[in-house]
Parts: structure tokens; sequence; C-alpha cells
């Protein structure tokens, strides 16, 4: 026995050196040139609507897209695929264990844009925080991000506050590198904005993550557009655009559809799509600069205090 | 009977693990951060999980095991551990004076989301890291994976020391995996027999089976050097032993560094090294050294003299998937049947690749990822076997069911010589049939009635 396996070797020795090339297999990838965007925003300020009018609008220059809701309600995808048609990754989880696979989480909404949830647990229960780290953590090692996947952008729409570690995983290194953030004229939006910023600052100094703009989702306050310019400024950014407040919204909403979908020619749809514009071509990068909280007030009182004048 | 509410009757579970086969992934990560000379493993998390992971590995590897903890409190759960560990970088370059802390995260220090990169740039910025030494780390949730997956985290994240200088160094990286450190040694002897010049990380051999001096060394002279790490970049290819232990730093390297790989199977048995020999002497470009090529011949010998009491030997089989599968391969080439085999770690590729290599045993095969020993004991008394291979918990159900135990895999707790003795190679192949053969004829000799009872066998 010894003899053969010998002989057998002495025989492969003349091809030994082209065999050493065969040895080894590469993996190597392209480098990705995805951008990867998140929106935060107070709860209830229109983050979901904004982000999926705003990729409504993207997919109209072309652009292909993977939105990851990461909200426990799972309903940041509902205008894009017109209804709550997804099941949510952690939901997949649960009901199918460890092995999932990509096309179990995954859905193609409007314009071909892929649309994931991560879901979460029911309200008082559990850890919503936790929920985002799984999901996003299984979408990487599942491939969704790989250049195969010839993306352009993958948006995080996330919940609400930055309130604790796991809100703030799409922030961390190599997740998402833009931020921005919806806010309107009312004082507790612009306090979220600005309790947001003081998260971005503590994972710009280590990572690349910026500031990228305030998207304004008017609630028409007095003063509102000149007020957020003046925040935006104060906050070391720029207000990247100003969503005039429409009924049209709420329209394409109750039929479970963008605007730009639902009324191309509406002026509310051109709206969107100079948001689009306006991010597809977006070059300020910021560490934001948060105010104190007397600072905000101020800024309240003034444009207040203005208007009543 | 300690088992004895262990029903025969298998109903469904599926909330319900009894007696896993699996534990923590930072135990993993911590006997991989042990492999890298200088090093102290760092638990971010409360204090249990750090007591506990280290007496794992003492009671398993009979040393002492260092290792630092954050020491959470109800105030770091709720803030943040990053002061914790702040401060725990600070102390430990200060008093323990470590090349390297490799810092592995819990369930606990996971959920609250603590983002290690960014504390250690903090660390980095307010100079809490003296020159020349390093802070590196892994994410290592226990609700995740199993210890495997632990070890795989932190050798993955060695590759982070890797740099690319432009020049080759001739060098082929070698990933062992979860073995022992006696047959890390036997993997860096055989690459050496072959002429293959060779980088093995981590490396625990000359750490975790160090003799009694009288001198108490922190850290001991063994373990992969901080500048084999960077060396690691520059190196001519990666041989990764074992899908589960080692593929995912190699495949890491190679998007890195641009350093092709070839992932094997762990050099269990005849077959098994035969493809890691092939691999060491395709690479050094000669022929098989005549050392190995004896060593091999011994093996093959001892199987052929000895075939008559392996054949048709059903054997339950119970440990990690890179092990399991190996063994598994192993057992099957010398007819010994593996009916029933478990491991704790999840993955439904391992139950695809175990039914590979037994399509053809004469009997029907019970696998099964993400399993407990509770099963393996029901599979057991529905379908006896003549051998149990597996860790010390395996000395219950060996006790309840009367079957001849052999000690193999992690943790071993009540016998001793896994640290010593190698079971990777040839060699090593020699050492488990040995092991094997001695728990079959031992029970055949207390078994067997006076008139076959025999001198010789």
């Amino acid at each position: 026995m010894v003899n053969t396996y010998k002989n057998e070797k002495h025989s492969q020795q003349q091809s030994a050196a082209d065999d050493f090339g065969t040895t080894f297999t590469s993996y190597t990838l392209e480098e990705n040139i995805m951008r990867k965007v998140a929106i935060y925003g107070k709860g209830g300020i229109g983050k979901s609507t904004t982000t999926q009018n705003l990729v409504a609008g993207l997919v109209e220059l072309d652009r292909k897209i993977m939105v990851v809701g990461c909200d426990p309600k799972a309903d940041s995808t509902r205008l894009l695929l017109g209804g709550l048609a997804q099941k949510s990754v952690l939901d997949t989880l649960r009901e199918e264990g460890e092995d999932v696979e990509l096309e179990n989480i995954r859905k193609k909404g409007y314009g071909g844009t892929w649309c994931v949830e991560s879901g979460g647990p029911e309200p008082g229960v559990g850890c919503a925080g936790r929920g985002i780290i799984t999901s996003i953590n299984m979408l990487e090692s599942l491939g969704a991000y790989d250049e195969s996947e010839g993306l352009d952008y993958a948006f995080y729409d996330v919940l609400g506050d930055v309130v604790c570690g796991g809100f703030a995983m799409p922030m961390r290194d190599g997740k998402a590198e833009e931020i921005y953030i919806v806010v309107s004229g009312e004082m507790m939006a612009m306090y979220a904005a600005n309790n947001i910023s003081k998260g971005i600052v503590k994972f710009a100094q280590s990572g690349g993550v910026r500031l990228c703009g305030l998207i304004c989702n008017s609630r028409a306050v007095d003063n509102e557009k000149e007020m957020i310019e003046q925040f935006a400024e104060k906050l070391g950014t720029r207000m990247i655009y100003f969503v005039p407040r429409d009924n049209d919204v709420q329209r394409a909403e109750i039929h479970r559809k963008t605007v730009i979908e639902w009324g191309p020619e509406l002026p509310q749809a051109n709206v969107y799509r100079g948001l689009a514009k306006a991010i597809d071509e977006n070059k300020s990068f910021d560490i934001p600069t948060p105010l104190v909280i007397e600072e905000l007030e101020q800024l309240l009182m003034d444009f207040g205090l203005m208007a009543a004048a | 009977m300690l088992l004895r509410h262990t029903p025969k009757e298998i109903t469904e579970r599926k909330a319900l693990v009894i007696n896993p086969a699996k534990t923590c992934q930072p135990i993993g990560a911590m006997y991989a951060a042990l492999g890298i000379h200088g090093c102290l493993p760092h638990s971010h998390g409360a204090q249990g999980c750090c007591a506990y992971h280290r007496s794992a590995l003492t009671r398993h590897y009979k040393e002492p095991i260092s290792a630092s903890t954050s020491s959470f409190t109800e105030g770091a759960s709720v803030f943040g551990g990053h002061s914790n560990l702040l401060q725990a970088i600070n102390n430990i370059f200060t008093v323990y004076e470590p090349e390297v802390i490799a810092i592995h995260t819990t369930c606990l220090s996971e959920t609250i989301g603590d983002d290690l990169k960014q504390i250690r740039t903090k660390a980095q910025k307010e100079g809490k890291i003296p020159a020349g030494k390093y802070v590196f780390g892994a994410s290592t949730p226990s609700y995740v994976g199993s210890h495997v997956t632990g070890f795989s985290n932190m050798v993955k994240a060695m590759t982070e020391f890797a740099e690319s200088t432009g020049k080759k160094n001739g060098k082929v990286n070698i990933i062992p995996g979860w073995v022992e450190p006696a047959d890390m040694e036997e993997i860096k002897r055989m690459a050496k027999l072959t002429g293959v010049k060779s980088i093995l990380f981590p490396d625990t051999s000359g750490v975790l089976n160090t003799p009694l001096t009288g001198e108490y060394k922190m850290f001991p002279d063994g373990g992969t050097t901080v500048a084999e790490l960077k060396s690691t970049g520059d190196s001519v290819g990666t041989l990764a032993l074992g899908e589960w232990c080692s593929a995912d730093a190699a495949i890491e390297l190679d998007k890195k560094n641009k350093v092709p790989c070839k992932v094997l199977d762990m050099p269990f048995g005849l077959k098994a090294t035969d493809r890691f020999v092939d691999a060491l002497r395709k690479i050094a470009g000669v022929t098989v050294s005549d050392e190995l090529a004896l060593e091999r011949g011994q093996l093959v010998d001892m199987i052929s003299d000895m075939h008559e009491y392996f054949y048709h030997k059903k054997v339950a089989l119970v440990g990690d998937p890179d092990q399991l599968i190996a063994m598994t391969e192993f057992l099957v080439s010398i007819d010994i049947c593996p009916v029933h085999i478990i491991t704790g770690t999840p993955g439904k590729k391992f139950e695809k690749r175990i039914r590979e290599i037994t399509r053809d045993m004469p009997f029907e095969v019970n696998v099964k990822a993400k399993g407990d020993m509770f099963l393996l004991h029901q599979w057991i008394k529905n379908d006896p076997v003549d051998l149990l291979m597996g860790n010390t918990y395996c000395k219950y159900i060996a006790r309840d069911e009367d079957v001849p135990l052999v000690r193999w895999g992690f943790p071993i707790l009540d016998r001793q010589g896994h640290q010593y003795f190698p079971t990777v190679g040839y060699k090593g192949g020699l050492r488990l049939l040995e092991k094997i053969l001695a728990a079959l004829l031992d029970r055949k000799d207390r078994d067997d009635p006076e008139i076959k009872f025999e001198l010789i066998l």
C-alpha cells in the first residue's frame, strides 16, 4: 500500500509545478460602490413615507435599490409593495430557524426595488434593537449587499430616535455612510433630530458615517423653512430639501402607492423627484455639531416670535 | 440510571433542548485568542460569563486560563459598556502588560449593541493603547451558532492584522481549526516534513500544553506572534482546515489581502489526511516525504491487521461539525458504521455532507445538526450501538446503556492525554484506532463467555 501510494505521487511529480497555482481558489470580489443611506427622524414624522417616495424618484433615475425597514411595525415598504405583503426577517427566523435563504426575506417591489422588513417583537416584549442587529447581520451573511446584486443604493428606514445600541446599528462601521434626518418645524421633531445628531457624532469619530442633510417634511409651521435652514446651519449641515405638505401623499397612501406611482403628473410627485435628484447629487458629508437645549429653544423662540410680530 | 427518565419513544420537540451538544461562542473565541503569543482574552460582559468560560477551558486543558472581563453592572447594561471597556484596556496594559488584547462580546453586550470597533478607536484616540500593543475583537453572541461559531469569528478577526507589503513571503498560512495543542504541533510537523514553510494561526501549542517548571508565566512562549499574523497577508496561499472553524478567516484573507485559499476537511483519519498531505505536497512541488509515507503505511497496516474487529460495528458520534465530518469519513473507510451522528452546531450543510459520506453504508444513518444528547440517547435506545464517541458528557449515556465510550472532542473533563497526543494526521489516526480498539476489545474480553475468551486477539 505504501509503495503504490508513493509511486502514484512520483508520477505526479512532473506536474507539481503546475499544481501549485491550482491548489488555491480565489474568492476575491470587486469593490462595491453602492451608496448606503439611513433615514432617521422622530416617530410619526413621515420617514417611511418620505423614504419610499424618494426611492420611487430614484427608480425613475434608473437606480437599483434595496430598502431595509428597521421598524418592528414592519410598515416601511408598504407603498413599494402595494400593501403589507412582506414577511419580516425576524418572523422568518422564528419560524424557519437559522437556515434562512435570501429569497425568503426580500421581495421585489415598485420598479424592481428589493424590499426587506426587519420586523421585531410585539409591543411590550423582547428587544427590538437586537432585532435590527440580527437582521442586518443576516442580510450581510446572505450576500444581499454583494456586488453581484448590482445595487446602487441601500436604504435603511430606522424607527424613531436612536434609543439604544440596536437602533444605531445602521450607523456602525461599514453599514450606512450617509444619514438624512427627516424633520419638521415642530419642537419635538427638532429635538429628536438634535439627539440623533449626537449619535452620529459618536459614530463619525470612529467610522465613515456622515450627516448629509435634513429633509424638512413640512407641518405648515410658521417660518418653517427658514427655521429649519437655520437649524441645519447650526447643526453643521444643510436642509437638502423642503417637502411641502400635500394631501395627495395621504391619498396615495390610501391606495398603497407612492405618489410617483399613483399620480405621476401631480406636483407632489415632482417634489419627490426633486428630493431624489438632490440626494443622488449630494456631495456634502458633515460631522454634525449638536446644539445644547437652550440654543434649540432660543431658535424656536426667535422664529416663533418673528411670526407673531 | 442517572438518565432513567429518557423515554425510548421519540416525540418531536421544537422549543426544548435537553443536554445540549454545544456551548457558548466566547469559549471558542477565548480558545482561539490564546493561540496568539502574549494575548490576553477579554470578555466584554458581566463577570459570570468570563468565570464560566475560563473554567470550562481550564477543566479541559488543565492549565490556568487567564482572561479579563469588563465586569458589567446594572449601570453598564443601561448606559452601554464602553466606559468599562476603556477602563479595562487601560488597566490591562498597565497591570498585566500583554502584547495583544483579544476582546469578545457576550450575550449582554451584544444585546445592548456595544460597538467594539468604535470603542477601540476611542481607546486609541485617548492614548490607552500603548505603542506597539494591539487590541482587536470579535462579536460572539451565544444565542447565535455555538462555540464553533465563536472560534471561527475570532480567527476571522485575526485576519485584521494581515498586511500586504507587495512582496510575497514564500509561506503558506495554515488555519488548523479547533484542534488540540498537540494537533497544532503535529500539523506544523507535517508541513515541515513536506518542506512547506507555514504560518499556523491560531497556535495553542506551547500555550495550553506547557510543562510544570515551578515558574508561572501568564503569557507562555507559544502562540502565533503578531509579526507572523501581519505576514499572513504576504503568504502565497491559505489552507483552511475545517469549513466551520476556518473557512471564514481564509475567505476574509482572500478578500482583504488577495491571498487565495483552499478549504479542506480537518485531517482526521486516512483520507482527509491524504488530502491535506497532497495539498502540502503540491504547494511545495515535492513528493511526499519518506517519513510521512512510513507513518501512512503504519496506519494502513493497523487498519488491515485489525479489520475483523472494526467490521460493521455500529457507532454513535457526537461533536462539532468539522471533526464529525472527518471522523465519519474515517470510520466508514474502515468499515465501522457511524449510525447516529449529532452536533449542537446549526448548519443544514452538515447533514447533507454526512449523508453523502454514509451513502453506501449498510445501515441507515440518523444525523442532526442543532441536535442534543437527549435525542442521541433516544436513538441509541431504539437502535443500540457497539461504541459511543464524544465528549465527557457522553459518560451518562454510556453508563446507562452500558456502551463503551471513547472520549473525543471538547470538552474532556475526566481523562487526560488529549493535550499531549495528537489525533490529526497519520500518527493521530493510529492513536484514534488504538483507543477505538481498546474500547471494543475490552468490552469483548468482558462479555465473551469462558469458552470464547481468547488470549490473542
